[in-house]
């Protein structure tokens, strides 16, 4: 898809954030004034491990385009393990969405300490243009059902 | 259906600058259960907490969402602002409009838009909320410390004297950290081991203190109030109840080629050793793999000599289990290998040395007896050159991104004593800038110009030349004169960088504390919470939180120990009420949630159900409150959907993703 | 004529340096072997280069005494690499004159085998086009 025909277009993008490091890093990210764009919403969740692979399908399926999830970094997980399991589901459901009609790269895991806003603001920037870059997320839409 | 208030900070120009807070809080009443919106200058303040009051009152609500600040800030002030007004806490819900859109976001239009959306997602979340009860569990009233350091040990004190037992651990043999390296400090120029070893005599002595030298932490499991910690007690080969201290053992040990780590390796040590003669406890212990006895079999020197007959050979580790209520980290610090510096010359020349090895050059404990001179040849050195920032303020992977903070300070008092010491030796130091934020610092710092000659150059070193006749070349710039010099040196001295002690990552992955990209562990609030990790009941002191000096380090101690005292003050602590549960009718038994739940809080009872009718006893998953943390993990795992979190739950997670694709 | 603006814009993106990450240290100019034939020096280069003042730097002398040995880029501790600002505003202004003293079917013969790879390479940047 070229990048004239994006022009204009504002993606959905949904990012979990457990609570203890990746929101904690984009309250950096905002109290140190780092940008990222007004595209990406925030839930907040207690660890990246609550994150059901349910509910990145029903972001998916209501219209979102793109969907990240934020941890702490493997190993310095708050609940110490719940990084681990969410790694492993994660691998898993991303590596069927294609099979069901989401292409690769409309998510993605990334690790995002309490310390580094800089890079919570870089992932979101990274993430935001890719999802740009491939466009509406036109492929679930038909199957949507909108309420 | 609940009746929601919707309130709009302005968090004074924070927010209101950016987003249009009059239109958010228009919207706010178009979505389904709002009954009241109303937008206010400081939510915070006392007229703000006023106004909700006063709107949970007559406008009946069940429910509030506030569009402030991180949650992270003031959710607990809103929570309890509602239970003053009779609404459970739970029923609060914060939609994060400053930094997650107002500091973020420069357009009015689109922050408003997105302020609109995360406000939406509140409400949907807090439709779904219901109210929740913390529960309560007990707090273990002793503290723990980790590190033996002037840190650790001035922590332990006031916790001590505040009446609560507290034990060290201390890896090294000894107590007393860095500080006992340090020969004078400034910028008083008192003898280190002077104001330092009675602290370590009193902590010793307390009643209250027990100390574990030679031991680390194993494990840690738990939470605040009730951590289990393994400390696995090092095998020292010398009982610690026998040993009378007498030193015997040391003078006839046979092995006495190996490194003094105390002497930062400038020396050698026996292999039974305590690190220095003021150790606390003052009882050596073996280095195994330096002993003849452990490597041959054939030796047992010590053990003939010693009177007490306290070496034992068979000594296995020792691992002991003790209950925390609170856990102070108190690692300290170490300094950056150099090798990656070749240009210094660090690993060519004998005579290029850090900060730390001159300090003990010039201590009259050292392996000079406190002479100044050079190691490759024991000359007295003519001209000194002293070289700031080694490491620190690099952008490089080479060096550490951080100002050291105590490097100034110490070149300017390691050149005042050579100078005091030794008029004739020349002392230049190169520097980028000199920084001496401190009390009686700058002025320090100028008496070792003005009063003791120090020639201080701006402009770093580039190069370290050792010359065939043992003299080192500096090649340096004076950025002020514009000039290249070519300056012959007989010691070069680096204030390397220091970095938090290796040793604690492991230890943050223990107690799932969190640590920043320089392994400095990271505090609950850079400004507000200092000495608190946001892990609950961990608190920081020293220099494992960031660079300190050793005023610094004991006022951090200080107040760790007061935050440790006052939750250990506490006779019952409220757990989080977002625990998990699990559906009678929808669970199987099947064990899944047990097998990924971190904290064994899941267990199965056989108990009576009455499914539409049908009275059967089925295998169920049962949550204990008191031990579940509220991480989730069970609840994806469990293949029936009968887990879920409460405060987090599927529906009001999905009802978020919802509000927020709409 | 393209602005000193235009130009300094091209040296940061020919060098891929930020010079705004310097804090003017001084390591560049105490490591640099040719310092005393520089009239502006290596550090004052990356100030040069921020205050956009590229004319300055054309006319230096600076340009052509840099040997290209690469130890302020080595030592530099933020990154900043001051030899490859030279290196780039060298470039700029090669390429403003249109010189081209060296093409590659001319370099085999001038190879000694004592001479370091890098010269080579520094040579053959410099006198291109």
């Amino acid at each position: 898809m070229s990048i004239e025909k994006n022009e204009g277009f504002r993606p959905k993008i949904v990012a979990f954030c457990c609570n203890w490091c990746s929101y904690a890093g984009a309250d950096l990210a905002g109290s140190s004034r780092m940008t990222y764009s007004a595209d990406v919403k925030i839930i907040r969740v207690p660890c990246s491990c609550r994150v059901n692979p349910m509910f990145i399908l029903r972001a998916f399926e209501r219209g979102a385009d793109g969907v990240i999830m934020c941890g702490c970094h493997p190993g310095d997980c708050h609940y110490t393990s719940g990084n681990f399991y969410a790694r492993r589901r994660m691998t898993l459901l991303f590596s069927m969405l294609d099979y069901i009609g989401v292409e690769n790269g409309r998510t993605r895991v990334e690790w995002v300490s309490a310390a580094e806003g800089a890079k919570f603001s870089q992932t979101m920037h990274e993430f935001v243009d890719k999802i740009t870059s491939l466009g509406k997320n036109v492929r679930l839409e038909d199957l949507r059902c909108r309420n | 259906m609940q009746r929601i208030g919707v309130f709009v900070c302005h968090c004074g120009t924070n927010i209101a600058a950016t987003v249009d807070v009059k239109k958010v809080t228009e919207m706010a009443l178009h979505e389904p259960g709002v009954v009241h919106a109303e937008d206010y200058q400081y939510m915070c303040s006392e007229a703000g907490q006023e106004l909700i009051h006063k709107a949970i009152k007559e406008k009946h609500l069940t429910g509030l969402v506030v569009c402030s600040c991180s949650p992270r800030m003031h959710e607990t002030t809103f929570r309890n602002a509602a239970e003053k007004a009779g609404l459970n806490p739970y029923m609060v819900e914060i939609a994060n409009i400053r930094e997650h859109c107002s500091w973020i976001h420069k357009d009015i239009e689109e922050a408003t838009e997105k302020a609109v959306i995360l406000m939406r997602a509140a409400i949907a979340k807090v439709n779904l909320d219901a109210p929740l009860k913390p529960g309560e569990s007990k707090v273990t009233k002793r503290a723990l410390v980790i590190g033996g350091g002037i840190a650790g040990i001035q922590t332990a004190l006031d916790i001590a004297e505040a009446g609560y037992p507290v034990d060290i651990v201390e890896k090294t043999p000894s107590i007393g950290g860095r500080m006992s390296q340090l020969d004078k400090t400034f910028p008083t120029l008192d003898c280190s081991s002077c104001i330092l070893t009675p602290k370590m005599g009193e902590v010793n002595a307390h009643p209250n203190v027990n100390i574990y030298t030679y031991s680390e932490v194993e494990s840690v499991a738990g939470f605040v109030g009730d951590f289990t910690v393994e400390i696995r007690k090092k095998a020292r080969s010398v009982d610690m109840d026998k040993c009378t201290g007498c030193g015997v053992c040391q003078e006839k040990c046979p092995s006495k080629k190996t490194p003094s780590e105390f002497n930062r390796g400038l020396d050698t040590r026996s292999a039974i050793y305590t690190p220095f003669a003021q150790a606390v406890p003052n009882v050596p212990v073996i280095d195994r793999d330096a002993c003849i006895k452990f490597k041959t079999g054939k030796c047992g020197v010590c053990s003939k000599v010693c009177q007490a007959g306290a070496i034992d050979y068979d000594q296995v580790d020792e691992i002991i289990t003790e209950k925390y209520g609170a856990i102070v980290v108190a690692t300290g610090f170490d300094m950056i290998k150099l090798d990656k510096y070749d240009e210094y010359a660090y690993s060519q020349s004998k005579d290029v040395i850090t900060s730390l090895e001159l300090e003990r050059i010039m201590n009259a404990a050292g392996p000079t007896g406190g002479h100044l001179e050079r190691l490759s040849d024991g000359k007295a050195p003519k001209e000194m050159v002293f070289i700031q920032c080694v490491g620190s303020r690099c952008a490089d992977e080479r060096g550490k991104s951080y100002c050291s903070k105590v490097c100034c300070m110490y070149t300017a008092k390691h050149a005042m004593l050579i100078r005091d010491k030794y008029p004739d030796v020349n002392v230049t130091v190169f520097y980028i800038d000199v920084r001496t934020p401190g009390k009686n610092f700058d002025e320090f710092y100028r008496r070792a110009v003005e009063e003791y000659g120090v020639n201080y150059i701006k402009g770093q070193v580039g190069k370290v030349i050792p010359q065939p006749d043992g003299k080192l070349l500096v090649q340096g710039a004076d950025l002020l004169d514009n000039k290249q010099i070519l300056k012959e040196a007989d010691m070069v001295v680096l204030a390397a960088a220091i970095e938090p002690n290796p040793d604690v990552r492991k230890i943050a992955t223990m107690l799932t504390a969190s640590i920043d990209t320089n392994n400095f562990l990271t505090e609950a609030h850079a400004k507000l919470r200092p000495v608190e990790s946001p892990t609950a009941g961990i608190f920081l002191s020293g220099v494992c939180q960031g660079p300190k000096d050793i005023p610094e380090t004991v006022s951090q101690a200080g107040a760790a120990a007061v935050k440790a005292i006052g939750l250990l003050a506490k006779d019952k602590l409220l757990t989080n009420p977002c625990t998990a549960h699990s559906d009678e009718l929808m669970c199987n038994g099947c064990s899944q949630c047990a097998n990924v739940c971190p904290y064994g809080a899941i267990s199965y009872e056989d108990k009576e159900v009455n499914d539409h009718g049908v009275r059967e006893v089925r295998r169920l998953a049962v949550v204990n409150d008191a031990l579940c943390q509220g991480c989730g993990a069970c609840t994806v795992t469990c293949p029936s959907g009968a887990m879920d979190l409460q405060g987090f739950s599927n529906r009001q997670i999905l009802a978020e993703v919802d509000a927020i694709c709409r | 004529m393209k602005t000193e603006k235009n130009r300094a814009e091209m040296i940061r993106e020919i060098s891929g340096v930020n010079p705004l990450k310097c804090m003017k240290c001084g390591k560049c100019s105490a490591s640099c072997p040719s310092y005393n034939e520089m009239d502006i020096k290596p550090h004052q280069f990356v100030s040069y280069v921020i205050n956009e003042d590229i004319e300055a730097l054309a006319n230096s002398t600076s340009l052509w005494k840099c040997l290209s040995c690469f130890a302020c880029v080595e030592r530099c501790p933020r990154d900043v690499k001051p030899g490859k600002l030279i290196d780039a505003a060298r470039q700029i202004v090669v390429r403003e004159r249109g010189q081209d003293y060296l093409t590659p079917d001319e370099i085999p013969e001038l190879i000694d085998p004592e001479t370091p790879q890098q010269l080579l390479v520094s040579a053959f940047r410099r006198y291109r086009r």
